[in-house]
This record gives C-alpha cells, sequence and structure tokens, in this order.
C-alpha cells in the first residue's frame, strides 16, 4: 500500500531544472529516509510534494489521489504535514497558539486531544506553554515544530532535517520520537544529513545527487553500501 | 572616521543648497505681459543659508545628537518599568478604553460646538485607522490606498442620496458592503505581490479611484463633488430648523425645546462615537477568532501558514476586505457629516495619514491606535497659529518618534488565546 508515490517528478526555479525525474514511494506505515549532499535537492523535493513549487511535470499521489496540480492549501488538508526546513515557528506567537495554528482546521475537542498528546510526547513544551515561542531553545523550538505538524491529526508526516543543528542528546530524543510516530502508525518520510542515524532508523533510504535519485535501497543495505559510506558516512 | 562625517556633512548641505536655492532663492514676476525673474530678498537667501550650516552641524555631529535622544526615554517614568503581566494588562486596557468612551459621552455637553466637530473628525479616523490597523497591523499587507475605499464608502452615500434619496442609515451598511467589495475585487489581483511591489500597487489603485471620481464628471460631478447630502435622523426626526423630507419630524418640536444648531452636531458626534466603539469591539472580535491568528501566522512566516493548510489568497483577502468594509462605514458617515464632497478629500496625503496613525500608535495595539488618532488630527489644530509650518512640524514629530520609539506609542502586546476548559 503506497502512501506517497512521485513519478518521475521534474521541478523547476524558473528556468533552472532542480529535480531532473525522480521517482520515489513511501510506503503505508513505513519510515523512509533521503539523504543527500546539500544543494541535491531534498528540500525542493519535499516542497514539490507540498506544491511549493508545483511540480513542471511527472506526478504526484497521495494515498492513491493525484495531487500534483492540486494547491498547497488542499494538499495540507488532507492528511500531510510537513516539519519544514529551518522550523519556521511562529516567533512571535506563543507555544500554545503555535499549536493551535497547526491543528487550524479542526474543531475545539480535536484540538484539545491533540494538544494533550504533543504534551504527552514533548512534555518540556506543557512547561513553556505560555512563552513566546522565538524565546524557546534551537532544541525546543524543533520540538514545537514536530508537535505543531502533529496538531493536525497527520497521516503521513514530512521531516527536512529535524536534527540541524541541535546537541547529540536533543538529536537522539527527536529520533526516538520519530521512531514512536511510526508505532503509533504515521508515515514518515525523513529528509536528513545525519546519514547514519537517518537510515539506522529507516526502513528504506533514498540517496539524492544533484536532483536524480542515485539510490535506493534498504535502509541496513544503504548503511553497508561502499558508495554510502564514502559520500556520506564519513568513509 | 571623523573626516568621513565632515565630508558626508558637507554634502548633505550642498545638496540642501542645490534643493532650496532655486525654489526659495528666485521671484517670478508679472511685469505687464512680461514674466521676469528676479533674486530674492536677501533675508530669504541668508535663511538659505543658515540652514545649510544647520544642515551640515547636524549631519557632522549627528552621533551625539542621536545619543541624547536615544536617553530621552529616560524621561518617560513608565520606560524600564518591567511589563505587566498579560491578563493584568488586558484588564487595564480594557478599562482605559472603558473611561475613554464614558468621557467621550459627556465631552459634547461641556465643550464648544467647534470641539465637538473637531471630535467627530477624530473618531472617524479612529474608525479608518483601526481598519487600515487589520490591513497592516495584524495581516502586515502595506497598503497605501487605503482612502480609495473610503471614497467608495463616501460616494456611495452622496449618489444614493442624490439618485434615490435613500437615508444615512440605510446607506451605512450598503456603503460599508459596497467598500468591502471594492477591496475584494481590488485585493484579488494584487494579494499575489509582496511587500514594497504591494504598496505601488495599491497607492496607483487609490489613485485611479480619485482620478475616476474627478473624471466621470456626468456621474460624480468631478471636481464639484456632491452636495445636500442628507444628515442622520433619529427614529425619523430630523436635526434641521425646517424638515426636509416628507413624513419626517424635527427633534426640536417633537420634544418641546427651542432649536439650536448644537443639537445636529452633538447628534452626529455621538453617532459616530457609537460606530467607533462598534468598529472596535467587532475588530477586536475579529482578533481573537481563528481568521485573526491566520493574519498573525501569515504575517509573521508564509511558508510555514501555507504549509499548515491555510490559503494564502483567502487570509489576506479577509483582511483586506474587512478592512476595506470599515473604511467605507466612517466613509458614509464622513459624507453625512460635511454634507459636501468632492474628490478632494480623498487624495493620497490621507492615506498616507491613516497609515501614520496606524504606525504611531504601534502597528497592531488598539489603545495605541485611537491614542495616535487623537494626537494626530488635534496637533495639526493646535498648530494652526503656525499656518504654514503645520505640514513641517507634523513631519518633524514624525521623525522624532521615528528616533525616540520606533515601535510606536503602545506597541502591540498580542492578546493570547487559550481554549476555554469546557467549550
Ligand atoms: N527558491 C529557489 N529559487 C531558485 N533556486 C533554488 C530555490 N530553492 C532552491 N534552489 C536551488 O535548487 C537546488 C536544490 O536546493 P535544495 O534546497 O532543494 O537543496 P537541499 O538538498 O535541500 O540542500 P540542503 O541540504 O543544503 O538543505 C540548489 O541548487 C538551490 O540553489
Ligand atoms: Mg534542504
Amino acid at each position: 500500500m503506497s502512501m506517497l508515490v512521485l513519478e518521475d517528478v521534474h521541478t523547476h526555479y524558473g528556468k533552472i531544472e532542480a529535480l531532473h525525474g525522480v521517482s520515489v514511494e513511501v510506503n503505508k506505515g513505513e519510515i523512509v529516509s533521503l539523504i543527500g549532499a546539500n544543494g541535491a535537492g531534498k528540500t525542493t523535493l519535499l516542497m514539490t510534494v507540498c506544491g511549493m513549487p508545483q511540480a513542471s511535470s511527472g506526478r504526484i499521489f497521495l494515498e492513491g489521489r493525484d495531487i500534483t496540480n492540486e494547491p498547497t492549501a488542499q494538499i495540507m488538508r488532507s492528511g500531510l504535514a510537513i516539519v519544514p526546513e529551518g522550523r519556521r515557528i511562529f516567533s512571535g506567537l506563543t507555544v500554545e497558539e503555535n499549536l493551535h495554528m497547526g491543528g487550524f482546521f479542526n474543531n475545539k475537542t480535536e484540538i484539545r486531544k491533540s494538544q494533550a498528546h504533543v504534551y504527552e510526547l514533548f512534555p518540556r513544551l506543557k512547561e513553556r506553554e505560555h512563552q513566546r515561542a522565538g524565546t524557546m531553545s534551537g532544541g525546543e523550538q524543533q520540538m514545537l515544530a514536530i508537535g505543531r505538524a502533529l496538531m493536525s491529526r497527520p497521516n503521513m508526516i514530512i521531516l527536512d532535517e529535524p536534527s540541524l543543528g541541535l546537541a547529540p542528546l536533543i538529536i537522539q530524543q527527536i529520533f526516538e520520537i520519530i521512531g514512536h510516530l511510526r508505532d503509533e502508525g504515521i508515515t514518515v518520510f525523513l529528509v536528513e544529513q545525519n546519514a547514519h542515524q537517518a537510515l539506522h532508523l529507516a526502513d528504506r533510504g533514498y540517496v539524492l545527487e544533484t536532483g536524480k535519485i542515485r539510490l535506493h535501497d534498504t535502509g541496513k543495505n544503504l548503511l553497508a553500501n561502499p558508495d554510502v559510506q564514502n559520500a556520506y558516512l564519513g568513509g | 572616521m571623523a573626516a568621513n562625517n565632515y565630508r558626508h556633512a558637507l554634502f548633505c548641505a550642498i545638496v540642501t543648497l542645490i534643493i532650496s536655492f532655486p525654489i526659495l532663492g528666485f521671484n517670478l514676476e508679472a511685469k505687464g505681459v512680461n514674466i521676469e525673474l528676479t533674486g530674492a530678498k536677501t533675508s530669504t537667501i541668508v535663511a538659505v543659508i543658515l540652514a545649510a550650516v544647520a544642515v551640515f552641524v547636524f549631519q557632522a555631529y549627528r552621533d551625539s545628537f542621536m545619543g541624547l535622544l536615544g536617553k530621552l526615554p529616560k524621561l518617560n517614568p513608565l520606560a524600564g518599568r518591567e511589563p505587566m503581566e498579560q491578563s493584568k494588562r488586558v484588564k487595564l486596557e480594557s478599562w482605559v478604553l472603558t473611561g475613554i468612551v464614558v468621557l467621550a459621552l459627556f465631552w459634547p455637553f461641556v465643550v464648544s460646538r467647534g470641539s465637538v466637530d473637531l471630535a467627530t473628525l477624530v473618531l472617524i479616523y479612529i474608525m479608518l485607522a483601526l481598519g487600515l490597523n487589520v490591513v497592516v497591523g495584524l495581516a502586515g499587507l502595506l497598503d497605501l490606498g487605503y482612502v480609495a475605499f473610503y471614497a467608495v464608502g463616501a460616494y456611495t452615500f452622496a449618489l444614493l442620496s442624490q439618485y434615490t434619496g435613500i437615508s444615512f442609515w440605510m446607506a451605512l451598511p450598503i456603503g460599508a458592503l459596497l467598500a468591502g467589495l471594492t477591496g475584494m475585487i481590488l485585493g484579488f489581483p494584487v494579494l499575489r505581490l509582496r511587500g514594497d511591489y504591494l504598496a505601488i500597487v495599491t497607492l496607483g489603485f487609490g489613485e485611479i479611484i480619485r482620478i475616476l471620481l474627478n473624471n466621470w464628471t456626468t456621474l460624480t460631478g468631478g471636481p464639484n463633488g456632491i452636495g445636500g447630502i442628507p444628515e442622520p435622523t433619529l427614529f425619523g426626526m430630523e436635526f434641521g430648523r425646517r424638515i426636509k423630507e416628507e413624513g419626517n419630524t424635527s427633534f426640536h418640536e417633537t420634544f418641546g425645546i427651542a432649536y439650536s444648531g448644537e443639537h445636529k452636531v452633538i447628534f452626529l458626534y455621538l453617532i459616530a462615537l457609537v460606530l467607533a466603539v462598534i468598529t472596535a469591539l467587532i475588530i477586536r472580535r475579529f482578533m481573537r477568532m481563528p481568521v485573526g491568528r491566520a493574519w498573525e501566522a501569515l504575517r509573521e512566516d508564509e511558508i510555514a501558514a501555507r504549509s499548515l493548510g491555510l490559503s494564502r489568497t483567502a487570509v489576506k483577502l479577509s483582511a483586506f476586505t474587512i478592512g476595506a468594509f470599515f473604511a467605507g462605514f466612517a466613509g458614509t458617515v464622513f459624507a453625512s457629516k460635511q454634507g459636501f464632497i468632492s474628490p478632494e478629500s480623498f487624495v493620497f496625503l490621507e492615506s498616507a495619514i491613516i497609515l501614520a496613525i496606524v504606525v504611531l500608535g504601534g502597528m497592531g495595539s488598539q489603545l495605541g491606535v485611537i491614542l495616535a488618532a487623537i494626537a494626530v488630527t488635534i496637533l495639526p489644530e493646535l498648530a494652526r497659529e503656525f499656518s504654514e509650518y503645520r505640514m513641517l512640524i507634523f513631519g518633524a514629530a514624525m521623525v522624532l518618534m521615528m528616533v525616540w520609539r520606533p515601535q510606536g506609542l503602545l506597541p502591540m502586546r498580542r492578546i493570547h488565546i487559550t481554549l476555554n476548559k469546557q467549550g
């Protein structure tokens, strides 16, 4: 059962092509990791799924539905959530208000339920409930970004480099949470520079190089692959 | 460093001379059929040179001047105090607002007719600024053509009254709705634009509406404007000496009191007050609703807001439309108060003044906007004795303000929203 399918997707920024025909498949209940060097097009790939920017050719399916030409607002209201690169929390709003923005299209009861759930996952956020989000530490902000994405009760969550700029201990915590999300039945599509941990956690992995998929295999096999070891695991 | 400062100061002084000499240093005089160019009086030339010297001195010692200005907040006894707790502050603000409204209710009965008239104008500006505050302060859309919607409201009433004899109370919702509709139609194509581009396009729209009103003479009367706009009635009672509309009664006869022109002025003032309070309450309501949070979220981070499923166009358009709606509201009151309107009342300067009120008030805070509206409308009136220098003083006050308190009089401390426990 596939959750997300990309078929030969090309994406342009103006005249420059950033993705040169990418095909990716994420099955329900899986964690799939996407690794690649800086500028390979990982963020572009994730944002194309969300329709910002839209693919210039190829097709994208979410739970079997063709979303290639759907507007972002519609895609993001159908069981998909993203933790964008650089967190992008609303720094002027409090932690709680950030979470409520995440559940914008849910009713009050649902919001209260998901909020309690997020606080269970991240007790730290509960302590900081009324703090302005911009004044929190990087790790707390990342937790908030993940929590906000979970507020809409998504079937699938996309994470763009959630470990960026965080201390090892916090990274560990974040990866644990991601594993926990899979156990809850949420499908995870994860982009990481931290290739070792990402592939370790993942069921399957893809390697993106300059806008093209170079390799795909199970996480275990990729970890053992000498090319991958050389390029992404520091030899 | 220092040499650089002097060079910069010299440059500024020369620019001052280049700008002011051709404008102030020469006179054109009509001598019979010819026009003669003569030099200005020596005193003017001395003044221009003195101004250049002043610019030089200020620019050369700019850092010390600015340093002094920076120390000013210490004169403010409230500065440096810990910000108040959120719930306390919201309560205090509500009390202050209620206090202002109560004072405003008694105000017209103790002051002169001129003051009441001016206060009505202040209230109109408060409505306008509260509306623009939604667009600029909350949604972060720089709209430089806001006066266009004010004009739509005013002209809707003027035209409807001229052609169909509609009353103020009927025109009020129609004017506001039409202005809101105009906002929606104009907003649709332009809201894709960002920041400065949006500012320029809205500026253009503001001018287009004014030019349209000026040139569509058959409908709007062009520069001659439209007169005879009726005043509001109170349950069918008119405030004039004689009844204009059939079926109406007159206020002073109904109550058996002597006719006085003041009744009308006070009544208009009270209507404006009620409408301003309604505007403030409705917008306050919006701020607490999801749509209010959506405005802020989109202003803070567009990509994040969109990734949560918010539609950029819908959110921006709602802010733009609501802002325009209240401009139309204010426009109808303005038309009724003046009894006569022409395109001249809706020039770009009006947009600029309303924007200045929002910025001075501290982008987003309602109490701040109200205080700023009072200051900005009344200061030029107080400075009337300086007649021609009014705008100069106004400009200087704005510059000082931006240096002293760039965040505005009362920067917005947001209302924090929590889910009520049982809802
Ligand atoms: N908005 C944009 N406009 C133009 N070019 C862009 C834009 N965003 C990304 N690019 C280009 O597209 C290519 C892929 O960028 P992308 O951000 O997807 O890389 P990435 O793999 O996410 O890199 P990183 O690991 O540094 O986040 C880069 O060459 C980049 O310069
Ligand atoms: Mg990236």
